[in-house]
């Protein structure tokens, strides 16, 4: 049997996209999930997708200015490259989500709506009620159910990436497949493919409770940076400032909560039990209008989280004597704030169990997005100026067209390829496209760009005249590959037999460790002295796992299994996040060094790349250049000067 | 089957529950329990400390870590299927305390707001069982493929915009479109019956959520040209003149879909598709 085929791990907006484009070209899917893939984290996005649309083209934007932003978005960390070739493909893709059904909300006329979002001046943002996130998904969930129907797809649900198989060594390693499990069974088994994509979303669950679903341990990322691909950017960690901090996880709650007149604030003495109605005026500590007495409410949101984690963490003054802060809506009319803030009002309700009209809301930050992941290299495409262009603006000569192409040669085999030949990284897990912060509603835009652009890459790579198909790999590299996973899986499992109920050794316990440190030292405020504790308490957790215990020895449906192999996983790439930290010694967007506090161009434009170092165990960094070219570099002040015009100007029950 | 004890509650209760829920007290967990398809179930109870804040998911969390029930007995951590933990990806559906709802969006201050009450746990009763809570819901699915529920576009190429569309009918489509394929519909319907075999499935009541996403796409401009097969489906064995009405779908929909508008809707089409088909012979 010599038929090609393309393995996708991961089934979010990422991985259907890239499936559902494959499919289309002839070339067989397997596309492997923990979930079936209509239950993927990406249901969790609410916002919107940002494209630039006929309307805002009318009054001066443009797709090279949605590239602007996002450059400056994300404190050019970024590649610039294969940012202007997404930007340029978004109004396309807004427009095959539309005639895939997605119930993108309308105007009177019957025109697609827009709302403004952060990042920028105008609307641009498209969305599908409060959850956008959920409507793509199903869109590209029922395209890619027509490829199964078809027999061209075929879902492995439940299914639990293990390993990257590969062949080859050094530069010349490659992709033939992957190890797998299934997580009913336990059945362990390799499956051969031509070409991997990797679209296993972010790694939320390294820092304990963050906005992430359950599955998005990085777990996956980790294997294959095990297994050699380089990881980019890892310190790069986007924390949100308002999320409802629950006992399982923490849900995100909108800044135009903010926006709508919502204050920040913390009894001011320590240990204060009054409920807050009790506590008085003049006994509260506003924290955010007094330290910022022209923005108050509205400064940006990177400054928002470290003003509130400072109260919390280093003050020692969060509500009820733990990491929370009063965001408080109960000074205005209710009805007023049904009428704006309805929707996410009821969700903050239905998870925390109080009306925030008559009740604070007791919010704290939470980690949200990962923009570091696997690194990628691509083929730049025809669009190369003879030298960068300063800031654009609105109006602004625009210096190339809107056609696809300009940004990426298209379907170069290299497009989103990591340093493994053949393994690919879409999504999330992609470095490629946020730099050191993402923007609102530009992360469903990079997940579904992947899939659809780079998806065609796959296909060239494999069609290769000169390529040696997967087939013909030696039947001994899969076996090898599933005879190590399978003795990972029975010493575990062997674990359960020796227990000696130590609750050092307790898998949820180390996790839980894992977490606590993480969030505390390298998420909103970074020093050198908190990062290097940071290291010496995952080296101590990475000791105790070797002695982990397993509580459950079952040999079915053993989710006890999955997740503390997943934890050993998860205590790797924390090292790598938290080294590439503290070896970044500048600020620049969501990294913040209390001992760096300025951007150090001169040191650090530069990815950080973290390299497993298999005699150690840990990661060995170093730092490349950025590859700029066509945008001048310029310092990152919007914000400082002018409060951000879509926290006070939006007006939709809006879902950041 | 073994009937939760504790009895179903209406939102008023629940409110009021929260109110005089104590804070610090610890609650039982009962949760039915089984180890694989095919083997015996049982009752395991574990004493659980609550938090503020606390739900089922962070109950069965914590018993993960400390798996050890009332009677002082040392378990395995309690299996069950879950995700995105913000009652949108529909995985954590079981049976609380006789209802069947998202176990992530249920407070315990709500259910048991008092020392020592009880919290009982099942899983959904109309799928196989895998393992203790986590259920096979595989045939739900696969209910979507035989519904043809998608819009046959041309591919993924660049043509231009969908069809044009106005507020209101969008507003139509978006409340089908948040089904979630959570399952509470089916597993409170009394003409959705278990089926094990899978070769079973085509025969048996569809149920709800699959007559709601024909109609979703039988209302979109390119998906109405799926409309015949879709109805066809929906005509055949299994199909919309199985429902008996019970209306039990609508009520425990945990995201408000007008479900049994879409069975009426559908219904319509049914008796048009019949009599054309009666006509034309196709």
């Amino acid at each position: 049997m010599n038929e090609q085929r393309v393995i996708v791990v991961g089934g979010g907006l990422a991985g259907l996209a890239a499936s559902i484009r494959i499919a289309e070209a002839g070339v067989p899917v397997d596309l492997f999930s923990m979930v079936p893939v209509k239950r993927s984290h990406s249901v969790c996005a609410q916002g919107g997708i940002n494209a630039c649309n006929e309307v805002a083209r009318q009054q001066g934007y443009s797709e090279y200015q949605h590239f602007d932003e996002t450059l400056i978005g994300g404190d050019f960390l970024q590649d610039q490259h294969p940012v202007l070739e997404m930007t340029n493909w978004a109004p396309k893709i807004i427009d095959l989500l539309d005639r895939m059904g997605v119930p993108f909300n309308r105007s009177s006329e019957g025109y697609r709506d827009l709302r403004l979002f952060g990042g920028s001046l105008f609307r641009r943002t498209h969305f599908s009620g409060a959850t956008t996130g959920q409507q793509l998904l199903y869109a590209l969930d029922e395209q890619n159910r027509r490829y199964v129907s078809e027999g061209k797809v075929t879902e492995y649900n439940f299914w639990e990436f293990l390993y990257p198989i590969t062949e080859g060594e050094g530069d010349n390693k490659r992709a033939v497949g992957i190890v797998a499990q299934d997580m009913r069974t336990m059945q362990i088994r390799s499956f051969r493919g031509d070409a991997v994509i990797m679209a296993t979303g972010g790694c939320g669950l390294v820092f304990g409770k963050s906005t992430n679903s359950v599955i998005c341990t990085g777990g996956a990322a980790s294997r294959c940076y095990q297994a050699g691909a380089w990881y980019g950017n890892a310190e790069m960690i986007q924390v949100h400032p308002t999320a409802i901090p629950g006992a399982d996880k923490c849900r995100l709650m909108s800044e135009s909560a903010r926006g709508e007149g919502g204050r920040v604030w913390v009894p001011s003495k320590i240990g204060d039990t009054r409920k807050p109605a009790d506590i008085p005026e003049d006994e509260r500590y506003y924290i955010l209008e007094e330290r910022y007495p022209k923005y108050g409410n509205l400064v940006p949101r990177d400054i928002a989280t470290r003003e509130i984690f400072d109260v919390c963490v280093n003050e020692g003054m969060g509500v009820d004597g733990i990491n929370q802060v009063y965001l408080d809506l109960t000074h205005m009319d209710p009805d007023y704030l049904t009428e704006k803030l309805g929707g996410i009002l009821d969700i903050y309700e239905k998870f925390a169990g109080e009306d925030p009209r008559f009740f604070p809301m007791k919010i704290f930050p939470a980690v949200h997005y990962s923009m570091g992941g696997m690194w990628t290299t691509y083929t730049a495409g025809d669009y190369q100026p003879s030298e960068p262009r300063t800031e654009h603006k609105p109006n602004g000569e625009i210096p190339i067209g809107t056609e696809i192409g300009h940004g990426l040669k298209q379907g170069a085999p290299n497009n989103a390829m990591t340093n493994i030949t053949g393994l690919y990284a879409f999504g999330e897990v992609n470095f490629a496209y946020h730099g050191a912060t993402r923007l609102g509603a530009n992360a469903l835009l990079s997940c579904i760009f992947d899939g659809i652009c780079n998806g065609v890459s796959v296909v060239n790579y494999i069609r290769d005249e000169n390529f040696k198909p997967a087939s013909e790999v030696d039947q001994s590299v899969f076996d090898a590959a599933t005879k190590k996973e399978q003795e990972k899986h029975d010493a575990l499992l062997a674990t359960t037999a020796k227990s000696t109920g130590n609750k050092e050794n307790n898998p949820y316990q180390i996790a839980f460790e894992m977490g606590e440190i993480m969030n505390a030292q390298s998420t909103v405020v970074k020093t050198k002295a908190g990062l290097e504790k940071c290291l010496t308490k995952l080296d101590e957790l990475s000791a105790r796992f070797k002695n982990v215990e397993l509580g459950d020895g079952a040999m079915w449906t053993n989710q006890s299994l999955s997740f503390t192999r997943t934890v050993g996983d998860m205590l790797i790439l924390a090292e790598a996040i938290a080294k590439a930290g503290l070896l970044r010694e500048e600020s620049r967007g969501s990294h913040y060094r209390t001992d760096f506090p300025e951007r150090d161009d001169d040191k650090f434009w530069k990815a950080s790349l973290a390299k497993f170092n298999a005699a150690t165990g840990k990661s060995d960094i170093e730092f490349v250049p950025v590859k700029a070219g066509l945008v001048k570099l310029r310092p990152r002040t919007y914000g400082k000067t002018a409060p951000e015009k879509t926290d006070t100007k939006t007006a939709e029950p809006a879902n950041a | 089957m073994g009937a939760a004890q504790a009895s179903i509650i209406g939102s008023d209760e629940r409110k009021a529950n929260r109110k005089v829920a104590v804070v610090g007290r610890s609650v039982i967990f009962k949760i039915k329990r089984c180890d694989g398809p095919g083997k015996p179930w049982r009752w395991e109870s574990f004493k659980v400390p609550t938090e503020p804040g606390s739900n089922v998911i962070s109950s069965l969390n914590w018993i993960a870590a400390n798996p050890v029930t009332t009677d002082g007995k040392v378990t395995t951590p309690v299996v069950w299927d879950s995700n995105c933990l913000e009652e949108v990806c529909g995985a954590c559906t079981m049976v609380i305390n006789g209802r069947v709802r998202q176990s992530c969006s249920c407070l315990i201050d709500e259910y048991a707001p008092r020392e020592g009450d009880e919290v009982v746990l099942e899983p959904m009763v109309k799928f196989p069982v895998i393992r203790d809570l986590w259920v096979d819901r595989t045939r739900m699915f696969n209910a979507l493929e035989r519904v043809k529920a998608w819009v046959p576009i041309d591919g993924t190429y660049n043509l231009g915009a969908g069809p044009q569309e106005s507020h209101e009918h969008q507003q139509m489509r978006y409340a089908l479109s948040e089904c979630m394929t959570c399952g509470c519909c089916v597993d409170a319907c009394p003409q959705f019956t278990k089926q094990d075999d899978e070769k079973n499935w085509e025969g048996s009541f569809i149920g709800p959520q699959a007559v709601s996403q024909a109609r979703l796409f039988n209302e979109h401009g390119t998906g109405k040209r799926l409309k015949d097969e879709r109805m066809d489906t929906l005509t055949g064995p299994g199909g919309i003149q199985d429902c008996g009405n019970s209306q039990n779908c609508v009520k425990v929909c945990p995201k408000g879909i007008p479900l049994t508008e879409s069975i009426a809707a559908i219904g319509r089409s049914a008796t048009v598709h019949s009599i054309k088909k009666f006509f034309t012979g196709k």
